[in-house]
């Protein structure tokens, strides 16, 4: 029980930090980004090229694919999805999606659809806490999932950026208004869910083999956390995450792998329709009729 | 006047076309296939349009109620015996009870919440589908026999062919209807549908089971076409396709929906020399569409009859249907 509970806290982490991404983009930007996985997924491959054509070390690979990553989110905001961003939800959305398409399709030519396996961030065997089996890898995904949402909560609540963010997330024109460059703000917001999605992309690469696929399963749990937090709240897109993670991990264990989704959806919409903001969310108000 | 009598050309033009297909083609059964495919996807795509375009309710998890009407339509008529006139509106009828699971929540769930949950169905009848073996038959799917007087192709061909007339016909009607206009006033408020005295709970649970029912339908007759039900037919991707066919076609418009299922339908059959192209070329398609068109493709019918309308170089105002969409959301 312990043990399937930790490991649901490892597939958790994960989750939540693509989870943070999602959440991030979308209280700025007000688009939810279907596109996320599969940016991550690309970055995983950088990391991966890196790795075995320039035999690069881990970290400097690591690195090297968060900032392709952050390019990488840059690149897709400032070559599409700023031109639809006055156009309806359903088209962003739409849009998003086609970007997930595409690049699906276009990984799968470039990288071919054979998984194959990918190092982990620290080697090293497992050792036994209280009864609980857990690797060295697993603590650093639990350690760097806490450090990232610690800063940023810090970014988001105690500085001018995070302060630029959370006003271009209320009111696009009254924040151009008071002097803020909304376009940087965007851009920044953009590279920082693009890196947090990567993170997340390196961090499962190691558990489900590196694959055009890989990503997928993840972005759909990353969906759930967000939804289950309120898709507003960025400490609740983490528990979210985990809550998700430990939840999908019982069920797999003590029914079956294959229930696990549907089970988690059970419950999301279970929770959404007691409360239909999130469990983190605020209550819905009105702005416009 | 003009432009009525222009349409019905064109309609008549195409449905001439379309029950000569079989012999333009020689009875090639891939063809036919292929046009079934896309009539069944037309069926789909028009109903997620009723949902979508006209009453603003995003679902991401269409490709499940394809499914539920293939398995519905294959337990029913193998496991039960039920004649095929039975067994596909059952199916129907199942697909649109199954709808209540996801409508019931969805009248209280809005916007990106809404998505996420259809999104979560979408997926799981798949696994569903899966897992439960005693009825579904997990990995090696079902079987399913045409009955006697549809065995051979070319009839069920022209069966599903009279099928996809009468739905486009019946959701065309529905749209112009007292429903059509509740689900408009729906999409643009609900607070001031509700003012108008517009029952937005009821109504919203009447679109997703019409949505439901007809998909529901339309997986039935693929079953029948396919004579096989297989846990791999309408996966997530089939979700996704159908939600880009709408929007690349054009939301709120039975056009656009059918538009958008021939065009992407079309494209594997160009694309399928290698499993990335196809997703590559569709995903393109999208991003262009709407960045250039972002009120679907169907626009560019109307861009061309403006210009005919006006020569004196005015710019036509584009209405973009679909553009107040969920913006009472951005609070």
């Amino acid at each position: 029980m312990g043990q399937i509970v930790v490991s649901g806290l490892i597939f958790g982490c994960v989750y939540g930090l693509a989870a943070l991404g999602l959440v991030l983009i979308f209280r700025t930007t007000g688009l939810v980004n279907f596109a996320h996985g599969e940016m991550a997924m690309v970055s995983s491959f950088v990391a991966f090229s890196l790795l075995t054509n320039f035999e690069l070390p881990y970290y400097g690979a690591f690195l090297a694919a968060i900032a392709f990553s952050a390019f990488f989110g840059i690149a897709v905001f400032w070559v599409l999805i700023r031109h639809v961003s006055q156009a309806s939800h359903l088209n962003q959305l739409v849009m998003t999606l086609g970007v997930f398409l595409a690049i699906h399709g276009a990984a799968g030519l470039i990288w071919g659809h054979t998984p194959t396996s990918f190092p982990k961030a620290v080697e090293g065997k497992s050792f036994s806490i209280a009864g609980v089996f857990i690797t060295p890898n697993e603590i650093f995904v639990l350690v760097i999932t806490f450090l990232l949402s610690m800063i940023l909560f810090v970014l988001f609540r105690y500085t001018r950026v995070g302060l630029a963010m959370r006003a271009s997330s209320q009111d696009l024109v009254a924040a151009r208004l008071m002097g803020i460059n909304v376009n940087a703000v965007f851009l920044a917001t953009w590279a920082a869910g693009s890196v947090l999605g990567g993170i997340a992309g390196l961090l499962t690469a190691p558990f489900t083999f590196l694959g055009v696929s890989m990503m997928f399963n993840v972005l759909i749990m990353a969906f759930a956390a967000a939804v289950l937090a309120g898709f507003m709240s960025l400490p609740g897109a983490v528990i979210g995450g985990l809550m998700i993670g430990v939840f999908g991990n019982l069920v797999s264990y003590y029914w079956a792998p294959e229930m696990a989704l549907v089970c988690t959806f059970a419950l999301i919409v279970a929770v959404l329709y007691i409360r239909p903001q999130g469990i983190f969310g605020d209550a819905p108000t009105m702005k416009k009729v | 006047m003009k432009k009525v009598f222009d349409r019905r050309w064109f309609v008549s033009l195409l449905v001439l076309v379309l029950l000569a297909f079989p012999f333009l083609v020689g009875q090639s059964s891939y063809f036919m296939g292929l046009v079934v495919t896309m009539a069944i996807y037309a069926i789909a795509a028009m109903s997620l349009n009723l949902l979508t375009g006209y009453g603003g309710q995003v679902s991401i998890g269409q490709g499940g109620f394809l499914m539920m009407g293939t398995y519905s339509t294959g337990v029913l008529s193998t496991t039960f015996g039920l004649p095929i006139w039975l067994a596909l509106p059952s199916a129907g009828v199942i697909a649109a009870l199954v709808s209540l699971v996801i409508g019931l929540p969805a009248v209280r769930l809005k916007g990106h919440f809404l998505a996420v949950a259809t999104l979560g169905f979408g997926l799981s009848i798949p696994e569903i589908a899966l897992n439960w073996k005693s009825v579904t038959g997990g990995y090696s799917g079902l079987p399913l026999m045409r009955p006697e007087w549809a065995s051979d192709d070319l009839t069920f061909f022209y069966v599903i062919l009279m099928l996809t007339f009468l739905v486009t016909w019946v959701l065309m009607n529905i749209a112009n209807s007292r429903l059509g206009r509740a689900f408009l006033a729906i999409r643009d408020s609900e607070i001031a549908a509700a003012a108008t005295g517009i029952n937005v709970a009821g109504y919203k649970t009447v679109m997703f089971m019409i949505s439901a029912f007809f998909t529901g339908l339309a997986g039935g007759l693929y079953a029948y076409w396919i004579q096989y039900i297989s846990p791999n037919d309408f996966t997530i991707m089939a979700s996704f396709f159908l939600l880009a066919m709408i929007v690349v076609g054009g939301l709120a418009s039975i056009w656009g929906a059918i538009l958008g299922a021939v065009l992407f339908t079309g494209i594997p059959h160009f694309s399928d020399a290698y499993v990335g192209v196809t997703n590559l070329v569709i995903g393109l398609a999208v991003v262009l569409v709407i960045l250039f068109r972002p009120a679907g493709l169907v626009s560019l019918g109307e861009f061309f009859q403006r210009r005919k309308q006006r020569p004196s170089g005015e710019t036509p105002v584009e209405k973009v249907p679909g553009q107040d969409f969920e913006e009472a959301d951005n609070a």
